[in-house]
């Protein structure tokens, strides 16, 4: 299960999307195949595979819950970063196409944390530190687990991130992490065996695919740029963001804050810096509460969510207006049904 | 490892049912992939900038999936039940909401509805929406022309052709994968189930096996002159429809994002009857 869209608001889709888009152009351009490569049919075939394990399902013990594979790992080392990212991002456009598995907005935040922190983290800072050149199988094991782990660990991270940061739920930081960080532990354990298991697998059957795998083209300092690049985004993202956090339910700091003042804010002076970084932010924030044309509520301070002017002759009339709206939309579907069909014959 | 199997053959199934579909000649798959791609990414964003708490608001999008489902002869009972299957993942989450959120929003005459039960139900409309656009773009438009469309509009060529030889080798790994599950349990009397062991040498044969076909493949197109290009048989070619197409609907989109629709409605509705 991927994140869906309905969880996703258009800024951080959007900025998850550019940061996405930046890196599959960074790896397509490191990767330069040529189409008779035997890199071809193996990436496919690759992606393929993972693509199947991903829906092969097992039960976490003692949890109730149930977890997959993320493949990210073996794709990363058995493929190379770069090849391993693009690999991962079709199978997840594939499974948001045809699946609905995870929203078509989501796809960027899915690709970024299901294929970045395993290629570009995970792998080259954790599995290769460990495993080196030729591993021996202990060697594979402990890089697989200790890299799935984190992979796994960040990649969570991520969505929590990402679903906060959107707003639309109301589960707090601290709870969906607390949710999720432990369950992925646990994924991240059994993803390392089998990591490790088909790592070792084709090092015994086909050594050459292991040896092929390029590791970052370059010296040492290149090798880290995508591990840059995609942590300045995420950065800028997340930093970006900041700013419209203040929006939300009092949190921890804000009700720190109302403890200790009896305010839930304190007012900010208007001289100085102060004043124009406020002016700023007012200026630059054109998605206030994450909707577009409700700007007044911003000015009128932020104590609880952007509450819908809503009466209760207000609200009967839009369930009215509703009721009528999808009735419209009914009727219109199926005239449309019948001309389409009538004039086909 | 029944259960493996039916899972194997029914979303080899699943995929292919999809791009059957995508096969039919209507107005809606006559139209260019481009602007079908881009038309679902504008009306996706539309729906999804709502404020946590909308949802007459998000009603009148409906309009979209459901005209495009009767032009494009698509079985709307066939997509209803893809979007249940993927529910669960929206489904789970927003159910916190109702149980964090019990502020007191709506007032329905004696019944009074807590503000998570309303975003709950924003994010399963949202949630329906959005998958419904995004079923619908495959059905309508395949998934070689979706390629295509993501080719022309600048994504990276090798990404495009990875996509593309993904789908193609799905195909040949399920295929292999139920010749592999077959032959065994032809040969093991259908017998209590397969050990760990036994699913390990599996999978590892599966790899092997589907590397093997899958180069031959590779070769078989190379000597048949794959050169990267995707071909289709109609060329693309933006006309005055497909600009209408996408002007049209996306026009429509920013007027539902911007006014809502059901609350005029309902307000002149309520005005005629004093």
């Amino acid at each position: 299960m991927h994140m869906a869209d309905a969880l996703i608001s258009p800024a951080v889709g959007g900025a998850m999307w550019a940061a996405t888009a930046g890196l599959t152009a960074y790896s397509a351009k490191k990767l330069r195949i040529d189409l008779d490569e035997h890199k071809v049919p193996l990436m496919g075939v690759l992606g393929a595979f993972i693509f199947a394990a991903q829906m092969i399902n097992f039960t976490i013990p003692a949890t109730g819950s149930s977890g997959h594979l993320g493949g990210g790992m073996i794709l990363a080392i058995l493929l190379g970063p770069y090849a391993g990212f693009l690999v991962m991002a079709s199978v997840l456009t594939v499974q948001a196409l045809f699946f609905a598995d995870g929203g078509l907005l989501a796809l960027g935040c899915n690709i970024f944390n299901l294929g970045f922190f395993p290629c570009f983290i995970a792998y080259p800072l954790i599995y290769k530190k460990i495993a080196g050149e030729s591993p021996t199988p202990g060697r594979i094991l402990l890089g697989a687990m200790v890299a799935a782990i984190l992979g796994l660990q960040l990649g969570a991270l991520g969505v929590v991130l990402e679903t906060w940061f959107s707003g639309l739920s109301e589960l707090s930081f601290i709870n969906f992490l607390l949710l999720m960080q432990p369950i992925h532990l646990a994924i991240g354990i059994v993803e390392g065996v089998v990591t490790a298991a088909v790592v070792s697998f084709v090092w015994k059957t086909h050594p050459e695919i292991l040896a092929r795998a390029p590791s970052a083209p370059g010296a040492k300092a290149h090798s880290h740029k995508p591990l840059l690049i995609g942590l300045a985004l995420f950065a800028v993202v997340a930093g970006g963001m900041l700013s419209w956090f203040a929006s939300t339910h009092p949190d921890g700091l804000e009700w720190a804050v109302k403890g200790a003042t009896g305010k839930e804010e304190l007012e900010a002076t208007k001289e100085g810096v102060h004043g124009v970084m406020g002016w700023m932010q007012e200026k630059l924030s054109f998605l206030p509460d994450y909707d577009f044309n409700k700007p007044n509520e911003e000015k009128a301070g932020k104590k609880e969510e952007s509450w819908p002017d809503i009466s209760a002759g207000k609200s009967l009339a839009g369930i009215l207006g509703a009721a009528l709206t999808l009735l419209l939309a009914g009727v219109i579907g199926f005239a449309l049904r019948r001309y389409y069909s009538h004039s086909k014959g | 490892m029944a259960a493996l199997m039916g899972n194997i053959e029914s979303s080899l199934l699943n995929i292919g049912y999809l791009e059957t579909l995508s096969y039919q000649q209507t107005p809606l798959h006559r139209l260019d992939p481009r602007v079908k791609l881009l038309t679902t990414l504008v009306f996706i964003i539309a729906v999804v900038s709502f404020g946590k708490y909308e949802i007459t608001g998000l009603i009148p999008f409906i309009i979209y999936p459901v005209a495009l489902i009767a032009v494009g002869n698509l079985p709307p009972g066939y997509l209803f039940k893809k979007i249940l299957l993927a529910a669960p993942f929206a489904f789970f989450i927003g159910i916190f909401n109702p149980f964090l959120d019990r502020a007191l929003m709506v007032q329905l005459g004696p019944v009074g509805i807590s503000g998570g039960w309303v975003s709950f139900a924003s994010i399963m409309i949202r949630f329906t929406l959005t998958v419904s656009a995004a079923l619908i773009l495959i059905a309508g438009t395949g998934f070689n022309a979706v390629c295509l469309a993501l080719d022309k509009m600048g994504t990276p060529r090798s990404f495009v052709i990875q996509l593309l030889f993904l789908y193609r080798y799905i195909f040949v790994l399920t295929d292999e994968a139920l010749r592999l599950v077959r032959a065994r349990a032809l040969r093991s009397f259908q017998g209590r189930g397969m050990g760990f062991k036994v699913f390990s040498y599996m999978i590892g044969q599966l790899l092997l096996r589907t590397l093997d076909r899958a180069h031959r493949i590779h070769l078989a197109m190379l000597s048949r002159g794959f050169d990267g290009k995707i071909r289709l048989l109609r060329p693309l070619q933006i006309h005055g429809r497909d600009a209408a197409f996408f002007l049209g609907w996306s026009a429509l989109f920013v007027l539902m994002r911007w006014y809502n629709i059901p609350h005029l409605l309902g307000n002149a509705v309520a005005g005629l009857i004093r």
